[in-house]
């Protein structure tokens, strides 16, 4: 029995990255192996399909548009939920417990719901395919959670530090930005880095508010895949390329995460 | 500074924290607020800084009236019971935060930041982060930034009730030493009287959001107004029993009495309740007058230094508290001496009326 403790967590780790090899294999071999057969490792070494994305601007514009409103996504989400997180741990008002759980609600709410609305919205206002219109549109479900999360790791901080820092002497606004804010970093770290991941992977409001100038590359990979047959080999490329930014922010929080389990916020 | 409360209240929705108060601190001196848990010493304290506002009444700094003036615009500092620095900053930058919003010059802040440090025993870890001082640092960091800004008020709730027993004693001797050097009005919160004792100065007693009794605190300790106030000021718990004193002699009960003394002798006739100190119901008389009783032990705590020792008497249990180890078998019947001349006496409404 002994002897076989390492046989769970190995047997766990290989199903868990399978999956990803595969990508990653995939997007090292050409179209035609692909197709051809069954290998492990890619027989004829391509680095083509990664050629092609970072000079075919169709494919490397998907992913700047991409970052771009998830960037603008990530900014707005924090910034705004930032004073209402701290509204909500600090003070007693009417409704406040229901108002909580009232945005928690739009987080359990499928975006495909108001894709329609949204779609009409923005088409009217002229922001269609425009950056800030998606990044707005993510707003629907990564506010709430921001909120959601910041208050956790608000609520953990002592009221008295508020205090001390008036009798200090500090206005508000000093007192957020010098004292408060340096010592929730953490909780900042990992509403910001949920708010990038979930608006890097949803895919229908994105897709239904953009067409061409703001198109993300998940629309781009999908679109290719019907209109220049199978390159498979190119979308495994281009599948590998959007796990990096994911992995890339994952890297910087590892650590605020764990904290923010601890405070099971997350 | 002199600060004043005038005719201060303080409710939140239906509950009243605090009945309508007057107080007047002693100024430039050591002010005690005595009272257990949910007594009302933070939220009064709270009213004293600024940080809450009272539902009635106001509050005077020197006869201006300061009621509606943020806490950012009084000169007070505060240290709370639980140790609250900085995270980000470093002891030294914990330190130097008032001067810093005060805009005090570079070689200023050094110099007085140092003093304190200095003071405090300090200095080896200025460039820490609080979270990586003992408890002890931490409340002693507080306690420096409280001190570095020369406020004219300085309020500590209960700054020592979060320490181990060494450092508790520690400051618990130079806190006073600090204070009184700088001419500053203190209050203090404690729910130990022998805290209160420790310190002296003056004792503001609290109960249930009232302030009963406020003068010198071996004065209030000594001689309470009434019942409330000589029990918020006893730890142990004083003993209390329904007496009829009939004549000289004051009848516990049937087979139990003693003689009036002292002040109960022109005491009309009648029922009270009789209050006798746990360290004036002794193994050994302390004086001529002693009475003896035999009470049943049910509990003995003995400590290095003292003995506490539970006792049934008649229907009521009594608590003696005494110097020395007294070796007492539980479930024993010992004799307990109490002393007629040192009890003190209540009348229906609670109000001390002889001893």
């Amino acid at each position: 029995m002994r002897r076989l403790k390492w046989l769970v967590p190995t047997l766990y780790v290989v199903f868990l990255m399978l999956p990803i090899y595969w990508l990653l294999n995939m997007s090292f071999k050409t179209t035609n192996e692909i197709l051809g057969g069954f290998s492990l490792w890619p027989t004829e070494f391509t680095l083509d399909n990664y050629r092609k994305i970072f000079t075919d601007s169709t494919w490397y514009t998907g992913y700047l548009n991409s970052l771009t409103y998830v960037v603008i996504n990530t900014v707005i989400s924090v910034t705004a939920a930032l004073p209402a997180a701290y509204a909500f741990s600090r003070y007693r008002f009417l409704g406040d417990k229901h108002l909580f759980f009232w945005l928690l609600t739009n987080r359990m709410a499928p975006p495909a719901v108001f894709a329609l609305p949204f779609f009409q919205l923005y088409s009217a206002i002229g922001l269609f395919d425009t950056h800030i219109a998606v990044a707005l549109a993510h707003c629907l479900f990564n506010i709430p959670l921001a909120v959601w999360i910041l208050e956790g790791f608000m609520s953990s901080v002592p009221k008295e530090l508020d205090e001390t820092a008036y009798v200090d002497g500090y206005s508000f606004p000093k007192f957020f930005v010098k004292i408060f804010l340096p010592t929730i970093t953490a909780g900042v770290g990992v509403a910001a880095f949920f708010c990038f991941m979930f608006s890097w992977v949803e895919l229908l409001l994105a897709k239904t508010l953009t067409s061409v100038d703001a198109k993300p590359i998940a629309a781009t990979m999908t679109r290719t895949a019907s209109t220049s047959g199978y390159e498979l080999g190119l979308l495994a490329a281009a599948g590998t390329l959007t796990i990096v930014p994911g992995a890339f922010v994952i890297y910087f929080v590892r650590n605020y995460i764990a904290k923010g389990f601890a405070l099971g916020r997350v | 500074m002199t600060l004043e409360l005038n005719g201060v209240v303080k409710r939140v929705g239906r509950e009243v924290h605090i009945h309508e108060t007057d107080l007047t601190l002693e100024p430039g001196a050591f002010n005690i607020l005595l009272g257990t848990t949910l007594a009302g010493k933070t939220t009064l304290m709270r009213i004293m800084a600024g940080l809450e506002r009272p539902t009635a009444g106001a509050v005077r700094v020197d006869g201006r009236d300061v009621t509606g003036v943020p806490v950012r615009k009084r000169n007070v500092s505060m240290v709370y019971q639980q140790f609250i620095n900085y995270p980000n900053l470093d002891v030294f930058e914990n330190i130097a935060s008032p001067l810093r919003v005060a805009r005090r010059a570079e070689a200023e802040v050094r110099s007085r930041v140092g003093r304190v440090a200095e003071l405090l025993r300090l200095t080896p870890y200025l460039r820490r982060r609080p979270a990586e001082l003992s408890g002890g640092q931490q409340q002693r960091t507080a306690l420096a930034r409280a001190l570095v800004k020369d406020a004219e008020l300085v309020l500590l709730d209960e700054p020592l009730a979060n320490l181990d027993y060494k450092l508790r004693e520690e400051l618990r001797d130079e806190l006073p030493r600090l204070l009184s050097e700088r001419g500053v009005t203190v209050v203090y919160a404690t729910s130990e009287p022998t805290e209160a004792l420790l310190l002296g100065g003056h004792t503001a007693t609290l109960h249930e959001g009232r302030v009963t009794q406020h003068g010198e605190t071996r004065e209030v300790h000594r001689a309470p107004v009434d019942l409330t106030t000589a029990r918020v000021f006893s730890d142990p718990p004083l003993n209390t029993a329904s007496v009829r004193k009939a004549g000289a002699t004051v009848h516990l009960s049937d087979r139990i009495d003693w003689p009036a003394l002292g002040a109960a002798g022109t005491l009309p006739d009648g029922y009270y309740t009789v209050g006798i100190r746990p360290y004036h119901l002794t193994p050994r008389p302390l004086d001529g007058d002693a009475v003896a009783m035999t009470a049943h032990v049910l509990v003995a705590e003995l400590s290095g230094s003292e003995s506490i020792v539970h006792a049934r008497l008649g229907d009521s249990t009594w608590v003696s508290q005494s110097h020395g180890v007294h070796a007492v078998a539980v479930g024993s019947d010992e004799t307990f001496f109490m002393h007629p001349g040192r009890c003190l006496y209540f009348d229906a409404a609670g109000r001390r009326v002889g001893g």
